[in-house]
């Protein structure tokens, strides 16, 4: 069997890649997706947990966090879509209307 | 106990309230419209094309409504008036309580109604003589435009007076007051387009506002000392607490003082009279029912009521007398001079209230009471008579453009005339009834003086000149009219005559009820109201002195009171004479003794600069206070804190908006470091412990 620290080293590398794409990245399509590399780390990390302590909540968790995945990809997508119409641009840099 | 018609005392004040939501509806959903519209102009080139446009339909609902609810509320006074009199004499005082009104821990006050001998006087005289005025301004205000708006007016300053009359207590009399008060700011101002009338407006008000300020402290002294604010508690209690020392001459003195100054203000003595004679910009009939009739005599029946607390004062009671009659023969001087017409009943008026006060000072409340039932009668004519002398002369008020005008207008000059002969006191008639009363008292009582009788008679001759002056500037000689406006005088209508002869009986017959003992009457006006005034009087030990009054008279030989009487008409007579010769006779004469002293005529005419002399003592001062506090503490205080927190929390929020940079990135590194720090102080405490 192998040791739950591999799972969680697996979910925090997993986390950072996804920290990393979200901060540094510019292209918003880039940048979802490593939120969404984010949440799978998380993902890791439930599942391992609740194996480990033999509890079915980590399983659960995960589903969850699946949904919400599911969900938040669907929404900034269409944002995306409905953004690109309007700017013609996926740069994020240049999305600064709301700069004073 | 059956009080039958009694129960329906509330109903005197309530008709006239109806009377203002009726009319109130019709001002606001037919009136106001109409008038809005004219006022936009759209409507004026179609009703040219048509000539005259028909009166609106509301108006004859108007002209209906008010006089009818205030003639019904005079049906159901006299009934209760009657009922009342039916009762003994010990009896007759009914309170009738609405409802609570205030209720706050000991402090007790009910919206009740109170009828007693003094109050029944004042309900006849107030809806009687508002019911003729209300008549007589459906003819006299028939070409006006806001018709259901004056009446509006009309009928609230009614439903305020009735309970200012009715009250049982301090506070609701207050409130009627102040209602008063109000009725006569919007009516002096009824023509607000023009600045004089809205001005005058003002000035009464705030006149008024002065006077008030004494009433609400003496108040509080009231609730203070007595711990209630009813009457019948109030002057139930006086006797006791005067045994016990809570009472003192000097307290009483205060409340007392305090309450005359409400009354100066309201009934136009000096200090505060100024406000009478410019609110004559109002309309006449206005002018007749609140500033001659009820309004201004409205602190004449204060003190009246309150007689029990003024007869502790003797400072007091010396201060009114004094007040009253150096206000009786300053204004009576200035009349002299006046030359509109208005003008100079107004300043009769004050004259006349004068003598109501001198009367109170002596402690003849009576009699005051007498000349203000009296004087309702004969100044109501006067005003009104006026009135329609103005109306028959398209809108002239002032004398030395009229002049001979008894034959275009002969039942105004008929009634008028015998208004005339009653506030000259001419023997017979109302005015020498209740003004002889009233001398007779200022000379025979404990509190009067010779002083006080001379001061009184000698205005009493003022008077007869004054007043057969503006008779014989008017009615006779030649006509000074314009051609233009002579050849539309006429006479006035029905409405309006009808008041007028209504009037004038009661001007010439309505003193027959108080005629004096000495000249065989007996005075019934006094023993009607003796159950007020002579309980109270009897009372306390200071009461003592008061009783002794009305008893001293007696002593006195009844020849000096005839003596008197004799006097005081022969100086009447000499006024009476005096204006003949100025006026008929010689009549450049009154021109040469102008340039003989130029500075005596000037002083009099501007009204020895009083308006002047409180424009510059009182009126600038206050002006510049208040600007100094506009600019020095509304401008730099209060202004800087608001504007001072608004410019903090813009330079903060200057600073702030860095942080809002607009780039996705920064708020991801920042999400991100926050992340860091909390799980970095969540790890590090754990480790810690």
């Amino acid at each position: 069997m192998i040791a739950p620290s591999a799972y969680l080293l697996l979910s925090a590398v997993l986390f950072g890649i996804g920290v990393v794409g979200v901060v540094a990245r510019k292209n918003i399509l880039i940048i979802l997706m490593s939120v969404e590399l984010m949440l799978n780390g998380v993902n890791v990390a439930f599942v391992a947990a609740g194996s480990y302590l033999g509890d079915v909540a980590g399983g659960v968790f995960a589903f969850m966090v699946m949904t919400v995945a599911a969900a938040e990809a669907a929404v900034g997508l269409a944002l995306l879509i409905a953004l690109y119409r309007l700017k013609e641009t996926v740069d994020i840099t240049e999305l600064k209307v709301l700069k004073w | 106990m059956v009080n039958g018609i009694l129960d329906y005392l509330w109903l005197v004040p309530a008709l006239p309230l109806l009377g203002v939501v009726l009319n109130g509806a019709i001002a606001l959903f037919a009136e106001r419209p109409l008038l809005l519209k004219e006022a936009g102009g759209h409507g004026a080139g179609q009703d040219d094309a048509h000539g005259r446009q028909e009166p609106p339909a509301y108006r004859k609902w108007v002209a209906f409504l008010a006089p009818a609810l205030v003639g019904a509320a005079f049906v159901v006074a006299l009934l209760c008036v009657l009922s009342l009199a039916s009762r003994p004499a010990d009896g007759r005082t009914f309170v009738q309580i609405l409802f609570p009104w205030i209720q706050a821990g000991s402090f007790f006050v009910p919206a009740a109604l109170q009828l007693d001998p003094l109050s029944s006087v004042m309900i006849l005289v107030v809806t009687g003589v508002g019911f003729l005025i209300h008549v007589y301004s459906v003819g006299y205000m028939s070409h006006e435009r806001a018709f259901a708006r004056y009446f509006v007016f009309l009928n609230l300053f009614m439903f305020a007076m009735l309970t200012l009359v009715l009250a049982n207590n301090f506070l609701l009399m207050f409130v009627g007051w102040e209602g008063v008060g109000l009725c006569s700011y919007l009516l002096i101002g009824f023509w607000y387009e023009k600045q004089s009338a809205s001005d005058a407006g003002k000035k009464a008000f705030i006149a008024n506002r002065i006077g008030d300020f004494g009433v609400l402290i003496a108040m509080f002294l009231l609730f203070w000392t007595f711990g209630s604010l009813t009457y019948t508690e109030i002057f139930a209690k006086v006797p006791g607490l005067l045994g016990s020392g809570v009472l003192t001459t000097g307290l009483a003195t205060a409340i007392t003082l305090l309450l005359f100054l409400g009354a100066t203000g309201k009934s136009a003595q000096i200090p505060l009279y100024v406000w009478l004679p410019d609110a004559m910009e109002g309309p006449t009939p206005v002018s007749a029912l609140i500033h001659a009739a009820t309004m201004v005599t409205a602190g004449v029946y204060m003190v009246a009521r309150s007689s029990a607390l003024f007869l502790l004062a003797p400072d007091t009671m010396m201060v009114v007398a004094v007040i009253g009659a150096v206000t009786a023969i300053f204004s009576a001087t200035i009349g002299i001079c006046q030359t509109d017409i208005k003008r100079v009943l107004a300043y009769s008026t004050v004259s006349q209230l004068g003598y109501m006060f001198l009367a109170c000072g002596v402690g003849a409340f009576t009699a005051g009471i007498f000349h203000l039932m009296t004087h309702a009668f004969f100044k109501a004519l006067l005003f009104l008579g006026s009135g329609s002398v103005i109306h028959a002369l398209s809108g002239e008020q002032d004398m030395r453009k009229m002049g001979g005008l008894k034959k275009y207008v002969p039942v105004t000059f008929a009634t008028m005339f015998a208004a005339t002969l009653a506030i000259t006191g001419i023997p017979g008639l109302s005015g020498f009834f209740s003004k002889d009363e009233i001398l007779w008292q200022a000379f025979s009582s404990s509190h009067g003086s010779p002083v006080l009788w001379g001061v009184g008679t000698l205005a009493a001759g003022i008077t007869a000149f004054y007043m057969f002056r503006l008779i014989f500037l008017t009615f006779f000689g030649d006509s000074r009219m314009d051609p233009e406006v002579e050849k539309h005088a006429h006479e006035s209508p029905w409405t309006m005559t009808l008041p007028l002869s209504i009037l004038a009986i009661l001007s010439v017959a309505g003193g027959w009820i108080g005629i004096p003992a000495v000249l065989g009457g007996s005075n019934l006006f006094a023993q009607w109201l003796a159950p007020v005034f002579h309980p109270v009087a009897a009372a306390g030990a200071h009461g003592a002195v008061a009783a002794g009054a009305a008893e001293e008279a007696v002593h006195h030989p009844a020849a000096l009171e005839i003596g008197l009487m004799a006097l005081s008409v022969g100086i009447a007579l000499c006024g009476i004479g005096l204006a003949y010769f100025l006026y008929r006779v010689r009549t450049g004469k009154p021109a040469e003794i102008v340039k003989q002293w130029p500075t005596l005529y000037d002083v009099v005419v501007h009204k020895y600069y009083v308006d002047e002399f409180y424009e510059w003592a009182v009126i600038r001062r206050i002006v510049n206070v208040s600007t100094g506090l506009w600019q020095m503490f509304d401008a730099l205080f209060i202004d800087g804190i608001v504007n001072g927190v608004a410019d903090l929390v813009r330079s903060a929020g200057g600073r702030v908006r860095r942080l809002q940079g607009g780039v996705v990135g920064g708020y991801a590194f920042s999400l991100l470091a926050g992340a860091v720090l909390l799980v970095g102080y969540i790890l590090y405490r754990s480790v810690v412990q």
